[in-house]
């Protein structure tokens, strides 16, 4: 029984928020991943990007629930979110016209681009904050839990609860769609294969008559979706305030180098490797450990390796490890 | 024109804006933008040393700030009588101690045994043990620190030293933590730079909030030392009082504008040492030599040059500037308020400085961070009123004009992104371009 509950102590705490928070770090960081095999930058705007999509998401809700639509017990933002793409996609295109495209014509230095993209970092991060604010929002509504704490308890008859909330169920349902249809559309289309050929050689690409702007293009395409669904879950979980969405731009890196830059399974699997170490190493192991041990051998302090406020160290560190031992990441990633 | 006169009028120009804002606002918000102004052009020099010359991207400017303010902490406080008597910052001492120690044993536990499984299990014992030892005895420093009197205190304290050497204390503190950073990442691609260094930048201020037995985290510590007299104490000196009566000025005005003055000569100094040095660092051998680096490693390399050690040393030099700058902003605002770290201020805003005024050129860094500072704080009143210039037809208390009053303030991002953007298409080399 013990044992039981330990178990279900470690999936209540670490296993069902570090699955969620590991997929929405591999949304954020498949899009980084994708700019850099394509565009051959880190894009510092990222974090906002994200930021833009979800405050559309965000305030295309709110009209549609003071219209009274709504999607029964699924939050009305899963409605929304199309929108939230649409305006992201206007938003990458508009920049990459006005801004990107100057530079690539001249085939300026990776780290131009780099601190152009802080130049775009600015300008969004001032728009959303123009006209949402930068204060706390919330926008979940539908029903907030797939299975409650109690519940679980009432049913199963132990005494620790396993809840999962429907944002978290959703976050997972909705990632491996929008994973299956990236690896879907890179593999099987002429346009995913000419992304892949490009980001690959580009020169080769080139000449095999590939046209660089329609790859572009869609790249920008694929990046704003992918941030927006990655954005709206993450504030579908947490909440939506602009400067976490700017910090999570550590995090979402952290995860597209320690699986390599320019590798979209490396994305992936680097957002779960970032989740789980953070949620582990801030999670405070007492309860868990209580029901393991023995009688008289249990901790008596919390066994919290880091509190939660030093979440970034520990990617932070994660990171350091691998650009130490493996720079080219988890799995081999480019490097320009 | 020549070069000379344009850069001339270039830097009278930001003259005659500070002097605009001092007659039509206050001569006191003129000589706290000069002051602010002057403190980020040193932050500029720091950036400069390592962008400018050696083409290393830094994004973590925030971080060394943040050290060298708490530097001052360090420095000039005088310590905690309880969190010493009792021992616990003893314990902390020695804590921090054994976990640097754990890490250096890793380190060359690492580097003598050959290559293998036993090398790893070992290098991972000492860690693992070095990590719970050292979190006993520095736990039960921290709970005994900060049990004593934390309405108040609660914190260790400093030497209770002079506040102006917290300056040059603060440069070595940045130094020391750059490098750390630098010996772990430089070397590899910029762009990873770049991440780690925003991370690092993200754990110093993290720790600074919440170690509460450092500076009292987010509780912040205000009353700092400062170099120059209060102005209450001006204020009741009947010598200054008769003085500024002599120049027909308010005592308390005069008072304020005084301390002000004061700053401003105290940064004017170190400004310009910092400038002097900067520059005969760029003229000298070793300046030609960080050039050539930056424009082709690999050249450089095969001259002989020791590409990763001297990118090491640059960025060490330009972090212990920042940490200067940090030490002397927080003299300047006597107080360490961990919160007000933000990175868009702190890292990216000194970055639009030094693009702006021109990378590579000394006096450029100082002229783009006076220029871009005063933007930074005047467009927030002249965003406002353009905002109710749009807004004067919306019928009063709708809730768009409210909103749009209401974030007025968020203008200057958008103001920064526009004019760094602006910079790099137009005039990609700034305002003074490098030779």
């Amino acid at each position: 029984m013990d044992f039981l509950n330990a178990i279900v102590a470690l999936a209540n705490f670490v296993l069902i928020p570090g699955i969620a928070y590991g997929a929405q770090l591999a949304l954020g960081a498949l899009g980084v991943t994708l700019i850099y095999g394509i565009l051959r930058f880190s894009n510092f705007a990222h974090g906002d990007t994200m930021a833009f999509g979800t405050m559309i998401t965000v305030l295309v809700t709110w009209w549609m629930q003071a219209q009274g639509v709504s999607l029964g017990p699924l939050p009305t933002a899963l409605l929304a979110l199309p929108f939230g793409i649409l305006g992201c996609m206007a938003l990458v295109l508009l920049t990459d016209r006005v801004v990107y495209r100057f530079y690539r014509e001249q085939k300026a230095k990776p780290m131009i681009l780099v601190i152009v993209s802080t130049g775009v970092m600015f300008i969004t991060n001032g728009l959303v904050r123009l006209i949402i604010g930068p204060g706390d929002q919330r926008f979940a509504d539908g029903e907030r839990f797939i299975i409650s704490a109690r519940d679980f308890k009432a049913m199963t008859g132990l005494s620790e609860g396993l809840g999962i909330k429907t944002t978290q169920g959703i976050t997972v349902v909705v990632a491996v769609l929008a994973v299956a249809a990236l690896f879907w559309f890179l593999n099987r289309t002429r346009t995913g294969k000419s992304m892949r050929a490009y980001s690959d050689n580009e020169d080769l690409a080139l000449l095999s008559g590939i046209n660089p702007e329609r790859v572009v293009t869609y790249t920008w395409l694929i990046v704003a979706a992918l941030t927006t669904v990655a954005g709206t879950l993450y504030g579908l979980d947490k909440s939506f305030k602009p400067f976490v969405y700017f910090q999570l731009l550590l995090p979402v890196f952290a995860a597209a180098i320690v699986g390599g830059l320019g590798s979209p399974l490396g994305a992936i699997a680097g957002g779960f490797v970032i989740a789980f170490s953070e949620v582990t190493i801030t999670y405070a192991w007492k309860k868990v450990l209580g029901y393991l041990l023995p009688e008289g051998l249990e901790p008596s302090g919390l066994v919290q390796l880091l509190s939660t406020d030093y979440k970034f160290a520990v990617s932070f560190v994660i990171l350091l490890i691998v650009l130490l031992f493996r720079p080219t990441g988890l799995f081999q990633g480019k490097s320009v | 024109m020549s070069a000379t006169m344009k850069n001339t009028l270039l830097f009278l120009l930001v003259g005659v804006l500070i002097l605009i804002t001092g007659m039509v606002q206050s001569w006191n918000s003129a000589l706290l933008i000069l002051n602010m102004g002057l403190v980020s052009a040193i932050m500029a020099l720091g950036v400069n040393l390592q962008w400018g010359f050696a083409g290393l991207f830094n994004v973590g400017v925030m971080g060394f700030v943040a050290l060298g303010g708490l530097a001052v902490v360090l420095v000039s406080e005088p310590p905690v009588e309880g969190a010493w008597g009792a021992g616990g910052a003893w314990r902390i001492l020695g804590g921090l101690a054994l976990g640097a120690l754990s890490v250096a044993a890793a380190v060359l536990t690492y580097k003598r045994l050959p290559r293998g499984r036993m090398r790893g299990i070992a290098v991972l014992a000492i860690l693992v043990l070095g990590f719970f030892v050292y979190r006993w005895i520095f736990d039960g420093g921290v709970e005994l620190v900060e049990a004593n009197n934390p309405a108040s205190t609660g914190n260790i304290g400093g030497l209770n030293l002079p506040v102006l050497l917290a300056w040059p204390a603060g440069g070595l503190l940045a130094a020391g933590a750059a490098w750390i950073i630098g010996k772990t990442a430089l070397g590899l691609r910029s762009d990873y730079l770049a991440i780690a260094t925003l991370g690092i930048a993200e754990i110093i201020v993290a720790v600074l909030k919440n170690e509460d037995w450092l500076a009292r985290g987010v509780k912040n510590i205000s009353g700092l030392a400062r170099p120059l007299p209060y102005e209450v104490d001006l204020q009741t000196d009947p010598g200054f009082v008769q003085t500024a009566a002599h120049l027909g000025l308010d005592p308390v005005i005069a008072s304020t504008l005084y301390v002000k003055l004061g700053y401003t000569a105290l940064f004017l100094v170190v400004l310009l040492v910092l400038l002097w040095l900067s520059q005969m660092a760029l003229k000298s051998p070793w300046g030609r030599m960080m050039r050539a680096i930056r424009d082709n490693e690999t050249a450089a390399e095969a001259m002989g040059k020791d590409v990763t050690r001297r990118h090491l040393q640059i960025f060490i030099l330009g972090s212990a500037v920042c940490g200067i700058a940090g030490a002397m902003m927080t003299t300047l605002d006597g107080q360490l308020t961990p919160g007000s770290y933000q990175p868009l201020r702190f890292t990216f805003l000194i970055w639009v400085m030094v693009i702006v005024g021109g990378s590579g050129n000394n006096f450029g860094s100082v002229l783009g961070a006076m220029l871009i500072w005063f933007l930074w704080v005047q467009v927030e009143p002249i965003g406002l009123w353009l905002i109710q210039l749009i807004t004067a037809g919306m019928a009063e208390g709708s809730a768009l004009k409210v909103h749009l009053l209401n974030s007025a303030a968020h203008m200057r991002l958008l103001t920064m992104g526009v004019v760094l953007l602006l910079v790099l298409r137009f005039s990609p080399k700034g305002l003074i371009p490098e030779k």
